[in-house]
């Protein structure tokens, strides 16, 4: 038994052929029944994020596997055989298990460290699950995978950084207000950036959005656009005091705020903090407006600094992520080895005879003083007893499952009943919260 | 047998700053639960550790300044455990589980003043009531200084716009800034309530409100300080950098008050006067 994984990404082939691929995904129905025909297949799960469609498969012979599946993504006949052969990666093993814990903890995208992805597969878990197409390797391998996926993410902060200048607005915004909901935004101006970190503001709950532009009418287009507020330039003075987040971003060659007035309104605001963004270049404000309290101002060039930086961070935190699925990986290849036949057939004993001798030394405990003879009847009778009850799970266990598609089904139930792998409840219950 | 548990106190504190320093370096929210929990337990053995000594000597034990420490410790750990459950900012584990971890030190290097009759002065409601707010407003500043420590550093690296080691460990400035108005909420009427205690019970026993000890006149400034702060809180709003400036200074001021007044000053606040030979 083997794990198989193949796939396309964006590093590997065109957009044209990831989309034929992804096409897929909607039809997983159909996809799932013919894959499930398969003998070589005993359990298999598809998933496809923005940029790849993989194919993860438990099979007995690779080998024969992957010829299926060569076979099956190149029954669309659009895709060419030849571009097919070229693109496709193929990791069996241990890298097949690495090549999934770095694609769900977003170390093998384009924007490292994105959080989309986990979401992706966890809903193409669920479809799989629903399609009765997984069992229980690709089971455990995924629910770890989505525990590593869930670590990497808390423990190494790797999709801490902002990495596009919008959204180091919000990361920025977060950092000094905490929660963003109920927060007041006002745009001052438009453009394509401004915009962006305005929705990306949306997308944080905020509470009131205030549109000031040069020209009402277009001021009130983008408000009706985000359901806000439509206000003319010449009462920006005014509307600092209600405002919590600016974003300025006009073609104005003079600041449209001075230092001076940034700090009268400070005074009536009590001081409530303030976060400027000014993405306009010439700059709208006054530069020295940052010297005030509570009033934090990033120009353009700041904020691509902290996008800089937050490459950088992201870059050094992956290298602590990788390091941890490659832990991972060893654990997971571990218990693996043990869902076999002779493995699980040692457990079994061990745990008969832990149990057996453990229960005598209570009962000789209580029993004061016993002859030789006796002990050893008493070690007869703990024996032939643990003998009798696993014989009938060994012959079990013994049979030919070699036959059967899926073997580790029974190798998983009989570990499951005698509780054979201690540490994996825990996993379990850590994977749910 | 009971100072064994001190020992464990010190233990425990010193394993959950540990835990707390380690969760601090790689984020693992599991470490910080741990903890917590090891804090608890410290604070139980802390908690068996005062009753016992109160028992046996039919005082609170404040009559020497390493028991005064220690108790004051305990007020500090569980004011830290309650907010830490409250109103989570996990990372202020990070500096109080040290802080507790010393003071148990400290207050065993201290010398035990075991000889000697302790002050009539010593005895009554009052006297606990003085000695129970006091060490409850003290807490609260403490924790009010170490969330100013913070919001500093923070503040500083947001607006000089460089991130470093604390940016994403440490939590946004309107909370640390909100943790230091509660703590100072808090802090100051508990510690007002203790001078005014303190004042009634000095002229029950004394016969006067006020004597300029050094004590009290360190006490006082650190009393306005912390006054204007709140004042200037409550009226212009004043929060973030400034807040945390005064709240550092008023603690710096509490802090000679409460070891320096102690160890250097003579008067008869002074431990040293608490014990007749």
């Amino acid at each position: 038994m083997n794990l198989l994984l193949v796939g396309v990404n964006h590093k590997t082939a065109a957009v044209g052929l990831r989309e034929r691929l992804a096409g897929l995904i909607p039809n997983l129905e159909a996809a799932y029944r013919s894959l499930k025909t398969f003998p070589e297949i005993a359990e298999i799960i598809l998933y496809g994020t923005c940029n790849r469609v993989e194919f993860l498969c438990v099979a007995a012979e690779p080998a024969e596997a992957l010829d299926r599946l060569r076979a099956f993504l190149s029954r669309d006949p659009e895709v060419a055989p030849a571009e097919l052969e070229e693109s496709l990666y193929v990791h069996q093993g241990p890298e097949a298990v690495r090549h999934l814990f770095r694609v769900a903890a977003s170390l093998d995208s384009m924007v490292l460290g994105e959080p989309q992805i986990l979401g992706q597969i966890k809903e193409a878990y669920r479809q799989a699950t629903e399609h009765q197409a997984t069992g229980p390797i690709l089971n455990r391998l995924l629910h770890k995978t989505f525990s590593v996926a869930k670590r990497v993410r808390t423990e190494t902060g790797i999709g801490d950084h902002a990495v596009s200048v919008s959204y180091a607005a919000v990361s920025l915004a977060r950092k000094i207000f905490g929660e963003l909901t109920g927060m007041t935004v006002l745009l001052v101006g438009a453009g394509e950036m401004a915009e962006l970190a305005l929705e990306h503001l949306r997308g944080q709950k905020v509470g009131r959005i205030v549109v000031a532009n040069r020209t009402l009418e277009r001021g009130l287009r983008l408000a009706e656009r985000y359901r806000g507020e439509a206000v003319s330039l010449e009462e920006l003075e005014a509307q600092l005091l209600s405002t919590d987040i600016l974003i300025s971003s006009t073609g104005s060659e003079t600041y449209l705020l001075q230092r001076d007035q940034v700090k009268a309104a400070m005074r009536r605001r009590k001081q409530r903090p303030l976060f400027l963004i000014d993405i306009a270049v010439p700059r709208d404000l006054d530069p020295a407006i940052n010297d005030l309290d509570n009033v934090y101002l990033y120009n353009i060039d700041d904020l691509q600094e902290v996008v800089e930086q937050g490459w950088q961070r992201r870059q050094q935190e992956a290298a602590r992520a990788e390091r941890l699925v490659a832990a991972e990986t060893v654990k997971f290849e571990d218990w693996l080895q043990t869902l076999e036949v002779y493995p699980t057939i040692i457990a079994l004993r061990e745990k008969a005879g832990a149990i057996s001798q453990a229960e005598l030394k209570k009962t000789l405990g209580q029993l004061g003083p016993v002859s030789e003879e006796q002990l050893l009847a008493l070690e007869v009778l703990l024996n032939s007893v643990t003998q009798k009850l696993l014989h009938d799970p060994i012959i079990f266990l013994k049979r030919d499952h070699s036959m059967k598609k899926s073997p580790h089904r029974e190798l998983d139930l009989v570990r499951r009943l005698f509780n054979l792998d201690l540490d994996r409840e825990t996993e379990e219950t850590e994977e749910e919260d | 047998m009971i100072d064994y548990f001190v020992y464990f106190v010190l233990a425990a504190y010193f394993g959950a700053t540990a835990l707390w320093l380690a969760f601090f370096l790689i984020q693992r929210e599991s470490l910080c639960r741990y903890g917590a929990w090891v804090l608890a337990a410290g604070l139980a053995a802390h908690t068996l550790v005062l009753i016992q000594r109160t028992w046996a000597s039919g005082y609170l034990p404040v009559a020497v300044f390493g028991e005064a420490l220690l108790l004051f410790d305990w007020v500090l750990v569980a004011a830290f455990l309650i907010l830490n459950w409250r109103y989570p900012i996990r990372v202020l584990g990070a500096l109080v589980a040290p802080l507790a971890a010393l003071l148990v030190y400290g207050s065993l290097i201290l010398p035990q003043g075991q000889a000697g009759v302790i002050s009539p002065l010593l005895r009554g409601f009052w006297l606990t009531a003085h000695i129970g707010l006091t060490l409850g407003g003290y807490a609260a500043l403490t924790l009010n200084f170490l969330g100013g420590i913070f919001y500093l550093i923070q503040e500083r690296q947001l607006k000089a716009k460089k991130f470093g080691f604390f940016y994403r460990r440490l939590p946004s400035l309107s909370q640390l800034d909100t943790l230091n108005y509660w703590c100072l909420t808090i802090g100051f009427p508990l510690f007002t309530g203790g001078i005014i205690t303190g004042s009634l019970y000095a002229q029950h026993t004394l016969g006067r409100f006020w004597s300029w000890d050094p004590k009290e006149v360190l006490t006082l400034i650190a009393w306005l300080i912390y006054a204007v702060l709140l004042h200037e809180r409550l009226t212009v709003g004043w929060r973030g950098r400034r807040a945390s400036w005064l709240a550092i200074m008023g603690f710096l001021v509490l802090a000679v008050t409460f070891v320096g007044a102690n160890l250097w000053i003579s008067g008869y606040h002074s431990f040293s006067k608490f014990v007749q030979p």
